[in-house]
């Protein structure tokens, strides 16, 4: 069975779509992450055009992201100051992001930045996470992060200090702000939601519980992909709701699993499992950079 | 004088010959794309009452097509050179009752652009004639891959002395615009009659409908996936409650 989808100017197999949405949704709810970095390259594996895929999967992630927010709030995982402070420093990122996407576009390299600041990004942020599940899994050392309720490291002295009673901090709101901005450059640029840099930048840099981050996360995510979804619709006219409904339905029944799956995990194995998955597509990125491409040939008919 | 009268009597002349020469019609001019279209077949019939052979030659609406290097730099793989052409086909197939070198001179099958080799693509800029012939060639093996260019010859048959018909495929994939279906009668080598058939392919019904909200009401289709995406995580996250 096929299905035509009438942006992307293509049929595909619904089922093939809804097992992509169930599977990176199963990962979102269980690791606190959005999968966007993961959706991407499996939308344009099967052959949907890029713009198409960028777009349409930062309005699949508006779903993912809510429903997983509705669980992780009700189990009361969700900082809900702290995720404002952090779109405040999105919304100004994300509009850097799309006059910084269009200056490079100009320039006629924009693929090349996005695959570069993938591996960069992603091979610093599993590089990080394996250190540190190395640590806590074979050397049997604590766990590093908040080993007691008032650590804090030099960043939090920085002005403007702000409590977050939710997360017990009492620190400088331009450490969140900072990381809601570059996330917010990351959707803008690479159409991703960031999780797979927030998360750990909330473990490591604000030192907040863990239970905390992936919803407070995922919360912010759920703007900074709400307004990348209305300016792709705007702009690109690339969202296409035929193919973001078939992934929302795989998407939303793979996080409730996951949300509840998360639970079951310790956190240990589910931040290996994060580093693992970060880790292999960086890698594969980056061999996608280094060797001979297949085709040395990329072909793009304009759309009518 | 005497000449010019005679000329175009000569042409006047031609032209009703031809016109009675060949004619050919297709079994449909629109192909509808809904949200379950899978591709279409259409039939092309036609008569002829001089002997020859039939060339059918398919055209998707003009388009630009992007092609372009990759090169290393410092090590990485990057996009260094690419060439546009200008008004290329987005789709190409031929239909034919013979292999063409059997119906037609060379020369002749370029001129008409007759089959993938001879399909017209004309660069945007000048560009030497080796880099060319490869950017082409990428060109035509993409358009290949996704069966929008073809380089099997689709068969013509004759059911009877005047009377041929040929059934031609479309794909799910086939882009939107006007096509132009052109019926070639050749004798000896020479194109001695033809027509021209339009055939439209356009989105019908719930997918053209999205289509057009999402080009023409831009603000209103993005806040309707908003809304849609957001009550679908809501409802997902109130159904799972119970579970």
């Amino acid at each position: 069975m096929e299905i035509y989808l009438p942006i992307a100017q293509m049929p595909v197999d619904p089922f093939v779509v809804l097992a992509m949405g169930a599977f990176v949704g199963l990962l979102s709810g269980l690791l606190g992450i959005g999968g966007g970095f993961l959706m991407t390259p499996l939308l344009i594996f099967i052959g949907i055009p890029p713009a198409v895929a960028v777009a349409t999967q930062s309005n699949q992630l508006v779903a993912a992201s809510v429903s997983g927010v509705i669980a992780h709030w009700r189990r009361r995982n969700v900082d809900f100051k702290l995720g404002l402070v952090m779109l405040l420093g999105g919304g100004i990122g994300s509009a850097i992001g799309v006059a910084l996407f269009a200056k490079l576009k100009a320039l006629g390299q924009i693929d090349l930045v996005i695959s570069l600041t993938y591996v960069l990004f992603l091979g610093l942020v599993a590089a990080l996470m394996m250190i540190d599940n190395f640590k806590v899994l074979v050397l049997r050392r604590n766990v590093p992060t908040r080993r007691k309720l008032h650590e804090h490291n030099a960043l939090h002295r920085l002005p403007l200090r702000m409590r977050f009673p939710r997360s017990r901090l009492y620190i400088s709101a331009l450490l969140p702000l900072g990381i809601g901005f570059v996330g917010g450059m990351m959707v803008a640029i690479m159409g991703i939601g960031g999780g797979f840099i927030l998360v750990p930048a909330m473990i490591y840099l604000l030192g907040m519980p863990i239970g905390l981050v992936a919803g407070t996360s995922l919360f912010q995510i759920i703007f900074t992909t709400g307004i990348t979804t209305f300016l792709q619709a705007v702009t690109t006219h690339a969202v296409d709701v035929v193919l973001a409904a078939v992934l929302i339905v795989g998407g939303v029944i793979g996080a409730q699993v996951g949300t509840r799956l998360g639970h079951l995990l310790k956190p240990e194995y589910s931040r290996l499992a994060h580093a693992s998955i970060v880790l292999v597509v960086a890698v594969k990125l980056a061999y996608d950079l280094f060797t001979r491409p297949e085709n040395l040939f990329s072909v793009v008919t304009m759309g009518n | 004088m005497k000449a010019w009268v005679l000329a175009f009597l000569m042409l006047l002349a031609a032209v009703r010959a031809e016109a009675q020469t060949l004619s050919a019609d297709l079994s449909s001019h629109v192909i509808g794309i809904t949200t379950g279209f899978v591709g279409a077949n259409l039939v092309l019939f036609g008569s002829t009452d001089k002997p020859g052979d039939i060339a059918i030659i398919v055209r998707g609406p003009p388009t630009d097509i992007t092609v372009r290097k990759k090169g290393k730099i410092l090590g990485v793989w990057i996009n260094r050179s690419s060439a546009v052409f200008h008004d290329a086909p987005s789709f190409y197939a031929v239909a034919a009752t013979k292999p063409l070198k059997d119906i037609a001179l060379p020369e002749n099958l370029t001129r008409h652009a007759i089959g993938l080799e001879n399909v017209k693509l004309q660069p945007i800029g000048r560009m030497p004639e080796q880099d060319l012939a490869t950017f082409r060639a990428a060109l035509i093996t993409a358009q290949e891959k996704v069966d929008l260019y073809r380089d099997s010859v689709a068969p013509v048959t004759f059911l009877g002395e005047h009377l041929f018909r040929a059934d031609m495929f479309f794909p799910a994939n086939v882009p939107t615009g006007s096509y132009s279906v052109e019926v070639l009668l050749l004798s000896g080598g020479e194109v001695v009659s033809a027509q021209t058939t339009p055939l439209i392919v356009s989105r019908i019904g719930f997918s053209n409908g999205v289509f057009v909200v999402a080009h023409r009401h831009a603000a209103l289709y993005g806040t309707g996936a908003l809304i849609f995406a957001i009550a679908a995580g809501w409802a997902a996250g109130a159904v799972f409650r119970r579970v």
